[in-house]
């Protein structure tokens, strides 16, 4: 309340610079463009033919032309991380995406009308909230069959429920404030209402979540495509090759280093990512 | 905008309970409330008294869950029984509404113009430009220096007073002819709450617009009102111009009240104080709801004292009013 | 006899952005003076960014000062260490505008009075029981509250609890911060009555801080009006509220809404808005906003001057105009 004054002009002025955040925020961004266009500019940068295979080079160590070496069919692993990450990045950011994209008018909606409305939508995603992601994932590739959209679709599904329960907390919180009611008593209708007011002033918990889900979304689909239920050969994945180099672990650990750091990395970009955007929307930490 | 003699807005036998774990709460009961064009009403009451609930039931923006009978009445429609769809066209546009905070009630993520602008779109078929053009209008005549620059500002750069002057602006746009403020300066300092009551008072003059203005502080009343409505418990209690109110309030709780303002009285002196609590509004007293607190209470009182009176002196719910020149008059 | 508490060229800064080089500073309180005596109550009057409420957490300690000095019956408060500091802690205590936040929502309403009698180790364990109900007794409230949890009181009885909680370590000063702020009018005039029944009968010092000149007008003889972080007058509250010298103090006491139709607001109020404490106007602060501002207003930092009889203001305009002999 303003009568009692000065502690406002305090609160703003003791609160510590946001400097963190931006640093994390930055740091992942950064780290993310360079992955991004890496995997953009994959058939510039890398070396060889991914799929070339060279019997000769058969788990051959890092050298001058195959600087990563080679795995247990003589093809180039640089090349193939490259190609790998093109792919797995689009399978992470599609899915939160599409996930994103179904979940915030269902939060929205939920959230803002409350009631029978709400129950209508929160119930049914619960439903699939509570089954385990992986099983879900898994009947969802049984029936629809492996492969990269698929595993990207089961993502989306599986993360569908939890952003919209973060669109809809954060709806719930927004839909109280004053501005909103002050909107409708301005005369703006509901829709109007829900677009201009209380989506703009609730997103901001989403893109967070979505940003740190969309690093676990890397992690799972190697998982999928480590399993082989993921992006299919001989179209090179992450955890594909994860999957392949496991059996000569002793004889060519590139194999599995090279992918592992890859999928850290990218992981790690999502995550400062989110880290940074959280704490930029809500230095207070209040709605975590 | 045509306007007819009758009254602006007209409050007619309003209830509006809500549900709760201990039974229905009956935040207002029975409400008939007259408020013309032209004037300033204040609508006067502490916490909990029903106040912010009757604002809300006059704009149609009670939530789902209220229970509402009576009637609220604009020109000739009764707004508890409109539609949604009928209601939105006439919110902002003939029943405007100011708010207690103008830091909570403006959107943080749109700019302060984008806001004035917004409303008159709402409801009038404007360019852009020429909703931008009104709204730098509607800004200056509200007292904001250098509209323009201030056009495109968020929110968070303006200060209090200057929100609520945006806010105003917003609810005058479409020049409506009942504008509702419910404690406009509640949450301003004392030097900026004064600007804005001379802002109401001005606007009201220059535009005939009538004010509903609910506050808690008698104070604010006394300085701008031109008739005031005491609510107690959800009920009102007594209706007068603001000076029968403060020379001779026949209600034993607007006499309470007017007792309780420090700065009245002798300073040092004990201030008077109302004994007891208010009423739990899911089980309260039967027939006035003061009653148990009113030292002139009899057991008459177990029935509802009927709001009565007449123009000169004013109305008040009461079997036994304070003043003598009324008593006459109020049966 | 030397006051409880006195304040001398109280000085706090906050820092408010900007590089270290060009650090920001808002500059909530500067170069104060305030004397409180034993049993007495002040005022301390003023609107947003008046530095008021820092004024209060300085001198109970919770903010250092930049410069300047507190001292309480005759001890620099920023050197008291250990048992010294405690026992400061003891003898001033404070009471907030809404005690909801500061009384923990998880403990009934009597443990948490308890607790302030542990914290200063206060009696034993039955004694502290039954000083509790004392307590809750002197403030008026129903010692079988005590059992309730904060949010199963009203705004005044929480406010009680508060106050109770206050003197449970039996201090000699109070530091009331806008304590009737967030109450109705008739619970306002209970919480009112009982602080000046309070400072009577247990004879309590009182810095009462406030916006409401009106409610100051009531509780206290003396009074400071603040303006952007300096007291701009002090004196007798009634003879300033009846002829105030500093234009902004005038200002002030015109904005007041008196309870009554024949004190409407004569002439346009106080014109412009209350500015930032983060670069203050230089000079007088008040000068963008007086109407009787002279040039050397924006240069020359005024200095408090007798006006009246135990009358202060900082203001060489109105000073020049009052001495002048009248005829």
């Amino acid at each position: 309340m303003s009568v009692t004054g000065l502690p406002d002009v305090v609160a703003v002025a003791a609160r510590p610079p946001a400097r963190r955040a931006r640093t994390s925020l930055m740091i992942g961004l950064v780290l993310l463009g360079i992955l991004v266009l890496v995997a953009i500019l994959a058939p510039v940068l890398a070396p060889h033919d991914p799929d070339a295979v060279d019997p000769n080079r058969v788990l051959a160590a890092p050298d001058g032309s195959y600087l990563l070496g080679a795995d247990d069919f003589g093809r180039d692993v640089l090349s193939r991380t490259i190609f790998a990450l093109r792919v797995s990045l689009l399978v992470a950011v599609s899915s939160v995406v599409v996930a994103t994209l179904v979940a915030v008018p269902l939060g929205l909606v939920a959230g803002y009308f409350g009631g029978w409305v709400d129950t209508l939508v929160s119930r049914p995603l619960d439903m699939i909230l509570v089954l385990p992601a992986l099983l879900l994932a898994l009947s969802l590739i049984t029936i629809l069959g492996p492969g990269s959209t698929v595993a990207a679709l089961a993502i989306a599904v599986i993360y569908l429920p939890i952003l919209a329960r973060v669109m809809r907390a954060s709806t719930l919180v927004t839909s109280q404030q004053d501005y909103v009611l002050a909107a409708r008593a301005r005369g703006s209708g509901h829709v109007a209402t829900m677009v201009r007011h209380v989506l703009p002033n609730s997103i901001g918990p989403v893109a967070v979540q979505g940003s740190v889900l969309t690093g676990f979304a890397l992690q799972l689909e190697a998982a999928l495509s480590f399993l082989g239920l993921g992006t299919q050969p001989p179209t090179p994945s992450l955890g594909g090759m994860l999957a392949d180099g496991r059996d000569v672990l002793s004889l060519a650990p590139w194999l599995e280093i090279v992918p592992g750091v890859a999928i850290a990395l990218a992981v790690l970009s999502f995550l400062l990512i989110g880290d940074g955007l959280r704490r930029t929307l809500d230095p207070d930490g209040v709605a975590s | 905008m045509t306007r007819t003699t009758g009254p602006a807005l007209a409050l007619d036998d309003l209830r509006v309970s809500f549900p709760s774990a201990q039974g229905p709460v009956s935040a207002v009961d029975g409400v008939s409330l007259e408020l013309r064009p032209d004037e300033i009403l204040g609508l006067v009451g502490e916490s909990g008294c029903g106040k912010s609930t009757l604002a809300n039931a006059a704009m149609g923006l009670l939530p789902e869950s209220a229970e509402v009978s009576g009637a609220v009445r604009l020109g000739d429609r009764d707004l508890t029984i409109l539609a949604e769809r009928d209601l939105r066209r006439i919110r902002g546009d003939e029943i405007a509404m100011v708010f207690q905070d103008p830091s909570t009630s403006l959107d943080p993520v749109w700019t302060v113009g984008d806001q004035v602008a917004e409303t008159i779109r709402a409801h009038r078929d404007v360019s852009r430009r020429e909703a931008k053009a009104r709204a730098l209008k509607l800004m200056r005549e509200v007292g904001i220096p250098s509209a323009e620059q201030r056009y495109g500002e968020p929110p968070h750069r303006m200060s209090g007073g200057m929100k609520q002057r945006i806010v105003i602006a917003a609810a005058l746009a479409n020049d409506p002819a009942v504008l509702i403020a419910d404690e406009p300066t509640t949450a301003l300092d004392v030097t900026i709450q004064a600007q804005i009551l001379q802002l109401l008072d001005g606007l009201r003059q220059r535009r005939g617009t009538a004010v509903l203005l609910i506050t808690h502080d008698l104070g604010v009343v006394a300085q701008v009102c031109d008739r005031v409505a005491v609510m107690y418990a959800g009920q009102l209690v007594e209706v007068a111009t603001t000076e029968q109110i403060f020379s001779h309030p026949a209600h034993p709780y607007t006499e309470a009240l007017l007792r309780a303002v420090p700065g009245t009285g002798e300073p040092g002196a004990e201030l008077t104080v109302i004994p007891g609590q208010v009423p739990d509004l899911a089980a309260p007293p039967v027939g006035c709801r003061f009653a148990p607190r009113c030292p002139f209470a009899t057991e008459e009182c177990s029935i509802r004292p009927p709001l009565e009176g007449d123009e000169a002196h004013g109305a008040v719910a009461c079997w036994h009013p304070r003043s003598r020149d009324r008593e006459v008059t109020a049966r | 006899m030397s006051a409880l508490l006195e304040v001398q060229g109280l000085v706090k800064r906050f820092p408010a952005g900007g590089p270290v080089w060009r650090r920001r500073y808002v500059h909530a309180v500067s170069d104060v003076d305030l004397s409180i005596g034993r049993g007495q109550t002040l005022g301390l009057v003023g609107e947003s960014g008046s530095g008021k409420t820092t004024v209060g957490r300085c001198i109970l300690g919770l903010y250092r000062p930049d410069e300047g000095l507190v001292r309480f019956d005759g001890r620099d408060v920023a050197g008291l260490r250990g048992s010294t500091l405690a026992e400061f802690r003891r003898r001033v205590q404070p009471v907030f505008q809404d005690p909801y936040g500061s009384l923990d929502p998880r403990w009934t309403v009597g443990r948490s009075v308890q607790e302030s009698l542990e914290a200063h180790r206060i009696g034993s364990v039955q004694d502290r029981r039954d000083r509790v109900r004392e307590l809750f007794a002197t403030v008026g409230l129903d010692p079988a509250l005590g059992d309730r949890h904060p949010r199963n009181l009203s705004g005044g009885q929480r406010q009680r609890v508060g106050i109770a909680a206050a003197l449970a370590s039996e201090p000699e000063l109070i530091i009331a911060d806008e304590p009737v702020s967030a109450l109705d009018v008739s619970v306002q005039a209970q919480i009112i009555n009982l602080l000046q029944r309070l400072g009577r009968d247990l004879g309590l010092a009182v810095l009462f801080i406030s916006h409401d000149l009106g409610v100051v007008e009531h509780v206290s003889s003396e009074v400071a009006v603040m303006y952007l972080g300096r007291v701009v007058e002090t004196g007798p509250t009634a003879a300033i509220l009846r002829a105030p010298e500093h234009p902004y103090t005038r200002a002030l006491v015109e904005a007041i809404p008196h309870p009554d139709p024949s004190r409407r607001f004569r002439h346009a109020s106080l014109a412009g808005e209350i500015p930032s404490p983060v670069d203050p106007p230089s000079g007088c602060a008040f000068h963008p906003r007086c109407p009787i501002a002279q040039a050397s207003c924006r240069i020359q930092v005024p200095e408090l001057e007798p006006v009246g009889e135990d009358h202060l203001a900082a203001c060489p305009v109105v000073a020049r105009v009052t001495t002048r002999p009248t005829t």
